[in-house]
């Protein structure tokens, strides 16, 4: 057995059922936030502690412990902390599921952490499917229509993805025979050019597992269902599927496609082209459709669908370089968290903004920086870095990301990711000019809670960090891209 | 003392910037003392360690010591960008100067600040300078040496405008922003030739290329030229001078620190720090000599007819500024930085000076002053110390300088030689009829709206003068035998002794012409053998002339910026823009849009027809991957 491996998962699910107990026992509900906390920073000393171990493969090669899954556990762990807190004054709107509340989103992060650490097919699909089912709860925990409806159309097309998925990982189980991500690798390369061309099912099964990834990270065309998620379900919950859950289906990707599809080099070129033209298709898609919404949850949503476009430029470097170079795996990761970072600040200013406006309405937001001015300020750091300007975060994040495309001869995609780029820095901008140029409708100040002010000042701190010296996680990413068995 | 430790000398005042900023500033408004103790603490802090780095460096015999650096930005197999500091007898030599002379500027600024409404504002402003002055004198290459090179820009235009809401000092701190930008230029042009020509922007590499032959020839020369060209804007050699007495607008300490010590000098030290480059250029070495001797002519005569006692010390410090790049020019690193470290101690105590003559009457008009020699006898004294140093008088600190430059000039440009004599005498003249207009004689009432009698500066600013006057008596002292020069690896310590260097013909002529200077001045001013008026009416046109500054305000003014500037060129990029380029972004943004609204159309919150695009996704990416892939 190999427990001491899991115990940052195996922390995470007995602190999970402890807050559903202790829900049971107090009346004061603050508890529950500092018993979340607590769990996830227990978790996050375990994990901690196991970076730079070395490579385990546990559970009959169920699952991996490697830097990849370590950096990308430690990153949901952040995401989970700043989703807890931002959600203090936010969870009085579902007062008496504040416990569930809590437990499905330390659930969700078991879920993903899962995920980032699986290397077999059925392992992948048991993680996700943890994740996806508490997430499709929290989504709908508002109970008003807007939020019933948006946990149903998660949970109809997060089944479909599911669905489609699973018919995708049995093709290439029988085309293989093996669900082990390593041992399909070694099948995979054992046989010659011509058995390969020669078995479309093979392609197949690979396309319909990219739907079912897809359908996690939002990209196109798998997408459809981010505008109207988004805009029904519980703001941090907003927050924690446009970054957590997003950045899970990457990890999935990464490992998977590296792992398993990352050979021989016509394979591997042939996924990066799939990849490649999503990319530009969804890129393009979400910042021209951003433009027209009025609603900052919905912008947002087409904004990470825009974004997932971005990264996907890396994950195309990652097939057409496959082996050969470690740039692009490096640079989703630095972007990942750069992203997460960015975008968990600009939600975490939104819940502080609109929850006491009452409204997710851009053009109520006018004059906000006179009556918020640290919330605005916030807001507009997290959105300049959303557009990829220095001295955010994303601007190294892109700049990294495009720089290992261009190596890969990806210039064609580059060009297009920048011009995109241009056009976000209007709808993004256009936020930034109604809240500092603006008059505000009411003098009266938007005063906003302490647990959301550090929430937003940690944030806003590791986007300038990131953006200033990129230095320290571009050499944590570059280690943890080097995954177990390569 | 661990290497490590050296990045605090950079970062101490960077965090005092910060705190005050985003602590002090918001919430402990009420404690405007809290913001001068942190800057204080600070930079008290960087000096200490830098005293330290210089030992360290004397102790490897002017070897840059070892600093691990961190890797800013590193993509493996492709860019890679670190950030380290350079730490040889150069840096450790401006790192005293610029900590010794920012720690007294902020010990004064206590006084002179003091009930300052900005107070706050001002030591935030005076930490992030300090943080930058130190980045631009510890950068390991030129990239970062660039970004804290504007930094010091910004905080100067920062400062110079600091009572922003006097039009003549947001003009000021404009015409700074904007006159030095022209220089600065030159100076990333120089940059980015050097980068494509060599790959690299570390300054070590650099000078072991230009050493060992790898770049030479008129590409070097050029290079050379451009970054020469910043150090003009920077330094404020002719053409680019007529920012810096517009400067005077800042607050006094701001004058003695940034426009007097520090930042003016980032040219010299610029030309100092590439000066391999220079070194192998011929035309580029007559090029920094030419420009700086007749600087420092063309300057000290405007200097001789000032009235506002800042304005007469600007002139001064272009002036002297000009010396330092002909030392540059003729004699080498050693020599014209050995002038820049001992002026800059004169320099800001002649400020200080300034500013606590001018705390007492509320004028810097030396017409409305006098005869504060007995009220103020503190004041008088350092000022005066610091005129001697200035004037180059035996023994104390500007003497020892001067005369290295006058015979390095002599050796290879006899004609600046003579030049830089004229201006000894003009130095030594304009030094001590200020001091004979302000002090000496009666009192005349000070600024129209005075209150009362002048006095003494209190403590906190008197003290921080005193020991500015000892370091402008002793700090000459470094290079009796030559040991200044040894550090600096030029020469083997060998060098005229204390006394035996009066037996010199040179320095003993310098030291003729500088009193013949005073003694000419304590003739027209002080003891008034010759009346100032006739001889005003004697040169009529020249006092003109030098009054109105050769002109170089007007000619800037109408005929660049007016004429050609506004009416012509920026007229014309006016058309283009509205024409051209608005059309063109007019014309994406109606398309971008058209096409968000089509793409709404689509999404019409139709849970079918969502899973009918993930069909038609799937369906369209087999079809293309079976059939074309």
């Amino acid at each position: 057995m190999h427990l001491g491996l899991i115990l940052p998962e195996l922390t995470l699910l007995v602190f999970a059922i402890a807050v559903i107990l202790v829900d049971l026992v107090t009346q004061k509900k603050e508890v529950l936030v500092w018993v979340s906390l607590f769990g996830i920073v227990i978790s996050a000393g375990f994990t901690l502690g196991m970076w730079g171990w070395g490579s385990y493969a546990i559970f009959n090669n169920q699952m991996a412990v490697d830097s990849f899954a370590i950096f990308f556990k430690l990153l949901f762990l952040g995401i989970a902390a700043l989703v807890i807190l931002a959600s203090v004054d936010y969870t009085a709107k579902f007062a008496n599921f504040r416990g569930e509340y809590h437990a499905l989103v330390l659930l969700a992060a078991l879920g993903m952490m899962l995920m980032a650490a699986t290397t077999s097919l059925i392992s992948i699909y048991i993680a996700i499917e943890l994740t996806s089912i508490s997430l499709y709860i929290l989504v709908g925990l508002l109970k008003d229509a807007k939020s019933t409806e948006a946990s149903l159309k998660y949970l109809l097309l997060g089944a479909v993805a599911s669905a489609v998925m699973l018919y995708g990982m049995a093709l290439v189980f029988g085309f293989t025979g093996e669900v082990g991500l390593g041992e399909i690798a070694r099948v995979v390369q054992g046989m010659s050019l011509a058995t390969l061309l020669a078995s479309p099912a093979f392609m197949v099964g690979i396309v319909l597992m990219i739907a079912g990834f897809g359908f996690k990270m939002a990209a196109i065309p798998f997408h459809m269902w981010v505008p109207d998620v988004y805009e029904g379900a519980p703001t941090p919950i907003t927050a924690y599927l446009s970054v957590a859950s997003k950045a899970a289906g990457f990890a999935l990707v990464l490992r998977v496609f590296y792992s398993a599809f990352g050979f021989p080099d016509w394979l591997s070129l042939n996924w990066g082209i799939i990849f490649a033209v999503l990319s530009a298709i969804g890129m393009t898609v979400g910042n021209v459709a951003a433009i027209p919404q009025t609603n900052i949850k919905r912008m947002l949503g087409y904004s990470s669908v825009a974004q997932a476009g971005y990264l996907l430029v890396g994950v195309a470097t990652v097939g057409l370089s496959a082996a050969a170079d470690v740039v692009g795996r490096s640079s989703v990761l630095f972007f990942l968290a750069s992203y997460a970072l960015t975008n968990m600040g600009a939600f975490i200013a939104i819940i502080a903004i609109s929850d006491k406006l009452k409204s997710d309405q851009i053009s109520d937001y006018s004059g906000m920086g006179k009556r918020a001015p640290l919330l605005a300020l916030g807001l507009t750091l997290c959105l300049i870095s959303l557009i990829g300007m220095p001295p955010a975060a994303g601007f190294m994040a892109k700049f990294y990301i495009f720089s290992g495309a261009v190596q890969h001869g990806l210039l064609w995609l580059v060009i297009i990711a920048v011009i995109n780029s241009v056009i976000s820095a209007y709808y993004y901008l256009r936020v930034v000019k109604v809240m500092w140029l603006g008059e505000p409708a009411s003098a009266e100040k938007v005063p906003s809670s302490g647990a959301l002010k550090l929430a937003l000042a940690l944030s806003c701190f590791g986007v300038l960090l990131l953006g200033i010296l990129p230095g320290i996680v571009m050499r944590l990413a570059e280690i943890a891209a080097k995954m177990f068995g390569f | 003392m661990p290497h490590q430790l050296l990045w605090l000398i950079f970062l101490l005042p960077l965090f005092s910037f910060i705190i005050i900023s985003f602590v002090l500033r918001p919430f402990f408004n009420d404690k405007p003392q809290l913001g001068g103790y942190t800057t204080i603490a600070a930079i008290g802090g960087s000096f200490v360690i830098s005293v330290f780095a210089l030992f360290a460096v004397m102790a490897n015999e002017g070897h840059a010591l070892p600093v691990p650096d961190i890797e800013w930005v590193l993509i493996e197999g492709g860019l890679s960008i670190h950030l380290g500091l350079l730490v040889d007898s150069l840096t450790a030599v401006m790192l005293i100067v610029v900590t010794l002379v920012s720690l007294m500027v902020q010990i004064y600024s206590q006084g002179y600040m003091h009930g300052d409404p900005g107070y706050h504002r001002y030591f935030a402003f005076m930490s992030l300078f300090t943080a930058s002055m130190l980045g631009l004198v510890l950068a390991d290459n030129l990239v970062f040496m660039f970004v804290f090179w504007e930094g010091v820009g910004l905080c100067s235009y920062l400062l110079i405008g600091f009572w922003f809401h006097k039009p003549s000092a947001a003009n000021a701190a404009k015409k700074a922003f904007i006159v030095t930008r022209l220089g600065d230029f030159g100076f990333l042009a120089g940059i980015l030739a050097l980068y494509f020509n060599t790959g690299t922007f570390d300054i070590a590499e650099l000078h072991h290329l230009a050493i060992t032959g790898a770049i030479s020839g008129t590409i070097l020369t050029w290079v050379a030229i451009g970054i020469f060209s910043g150090a003009v804007g920077k330094s404020a050699q002719f053409p680019l001078h007529v920012w810096l007495p517009d400067a005077m607008e800042g607050p006094t300490p701001v004058s003695a620190l940034i426009h007097a010590a520090t930042m003016v000098a980032a040219g010299v030290f610029l030309v100092a720090r590439t000066f391999p480059l220079f070194a192998h250029s011929m035309e580029a070495m007559t090029t920094v000599a030419i420009i700086g001797g007749f600087t420092a002519i063309f300057a000290a005569s405007i200097g001789l007819v000032m009235t506002d006692i800042k304005r007469v010390l600007a002139y001064s410090t272009i002036s002297q500024l000009g010396y330092m790049m002909l030392g540059l020019g003729t004699g080498g690193v050693a020599i014209g930085i050995f002038h820049l470290f001992n002026h800059a101690f004169f320099k800001a105590l002649l400020f200080l000076g300034a500013g606590s003559v001018n705390h007492a009457t509320g004028t810097f008009d030396m017409r409305q002053m006098g005869g504060l020699r007995k009220v103020m006898p503190w004041t008088y004294a350092t000022f005066v110390i610091a005129s001697l140093s200035l004037a180059g008088v035996w023994p104390l600190a500007g003497f020892w300088s001067k005369d290295e430059i006058l015979a390095s000039s002599l050796e290879s440009q006899p004609i600046l030689f003579y030049l830089a004599l004229i201006t000894v005498f003009m130095t030594a003249f304009y030094m001590f009829r200020a001091i004979f207009m302000t002090f000496g004689g009666e009192y005349r009432g000070g600024a129209p709206e005075a209150h009362g009698h002048p006095h003494e500066s209190p403590p906190v600013m008197v003290v921080p003068m005193v020991i500015l006057a000892v370091l402008s008596v002793v700090s000459g002292f470094w290079n009796v035998g030559g040991q200044f020069d040894a550090f600096m690896g030029h020469g083997g310590g060998h060098g005229p002794g204390f006394f035996t260097v009066l037996t010199h013909p040179l320095p003993l002529l310098s030291l003729m012409v500088a009193i013949l200077g005073i003694v000419l001045a304590y003739a027209v001013y002080s003891a008034k053998w010759l009346s100032a008026e006739k001889l005003r009416g004697m040169f009529g046109p020249l006092h003109t002339m030098l009054a109105r500054k050769y002109w170089f305000d007007e000619l800037y003014e109408d005929v660049f910026v007016r004429t050609s500037m506004l009416n012509g060129f920026f007229a014309g990029l006016q058309q283009f823009d509205t024409n051209v380029v608005d059309g063109t972004v007019n014309g994406v943004a109606d398309g971008t849009i058209a096409g968000g609204r089509a793409v709404r159309q689509i999404q019409t919150g139709q849970l079918q027809l969502y899973g009918l695009f993930i069909g038609i996704g799937i369906l369209a990416i087999i079809l293309s991957v079976l059939f074309l892939g």
